[in-house]
């Protein structure tokens, strides 16, 4: 684990355990911050679907394969990354899991919850690996405590 | 908390009492067993008690839709009991309270069945 007074990132294995982990370091996180409890929820499944994605898509449970995950906040934001060392992914092959021919597939609904919880979900695919950007707005008086007074 | 499941028998309808978390691994494993076991062995009323089920992640929705559609395949019947807020809300997000039968007592999702 690295960190600096605003910002905390860890390296973690491709495993289920890490999806676990992810989701409780989010949690902790976002209480830590002073978000609501839904807010705290939303940030924390984000970061769960996140999680699943970069573990089994992204790495495939490849033991050499590590998930870095981060943590910042930035003026009235939480800004949560998420990379993966996979093969990238194709933004355009993104399923509607709202479209009626979708809606009973049992797979493809984490980029859409996450994108239902959080203001700004980013994905930067590469062949080297996928970096996924997770925004939550700062929104309560005492979150983080460092609120600027203008 | 890992998943629990408990089945009882209330006039020909299995209810399955489900406790903790549907995630990814263990609690999908186990709700994808359970449903698997009841359909082997002819039960083909199915009512998923989710009154004490606190989170699904997309995973677990994924398992209750292959549930629903397993248990429609063999010619069946799957139902939700007493979703908590956050299930409701899930469903209601991803537009699938539309296609579930949610019922809100037991009693009446026990009648329900043809």
């Amino acid at each position: 684990m690295a960190m600096t007074e605003q910002r905390v990132s860890y390296t973690l294995d491709s495993s289920l355990e890490t999806i676990d982990s992810a989701e409780e370091k989010a949690t902790r996180v976002a209480t830590e911050l002073g978000f609501a409890d839904d807010e705290i929820m939303q940030i924390s499944m984000a970061v769960r679907e996140g999680a699943v994605n970069a573990v089994l898509h992204g790495n495939a449970y490849a033991p050499d394969k590590k998930v870095t995950l981060a943590f910042e906040r930035t003026g009235n934001e939480l800004v949560i990354t998420i990379r993966d060392q996979g093969k990238g992914m194709d933004l355009g092959k993104i399923p509607n899991p709202l479209a009626p021919e979708n809606l009973l597939k049992t797979s493809g609904r984490g980029i859409f919850l996450m994108r239902s919880f959080m203001d700004v979900v980013e994905i930067r695919p590469s062949s080297t690996g996928t970096e996924l950007k997770l925004i939550k707005h700062v929104h309560g008086p005492t979150a983080g405590g460092k609120e600027a007074s203008q | 908390m890992t998943m629990k499941v408990g089945n009882r028998q209330v006039d020909g309808v299995v209810i399955v009492d489900c406790s903790g978390r549907i995630t990814l691994g263990e609690g999908s494993v186990i709700l994808r067993d359970t449903v698997r076991d009841l359909l082997s062995k002819g039960n083909k009323k199915i009512v998923l008690n989710l009154q004490d089920v606190n989170y699904i992640d997309s995973s677990g929705i994924g398992e209750l839709v292959s549930a629903f559609t397993t248990t429609k395949n063999q010619g069946g019947e799957l139902k939700l009991l007493n979703l908590t807020k956050k299930v409701n809300d899930l469903l209601q997000i991803t537009k699938l309270y539309t296609v579930f039968d949610v019922k809100d007592d037991e009693a009446s999702a026990v009648k329900s069945f043809k």
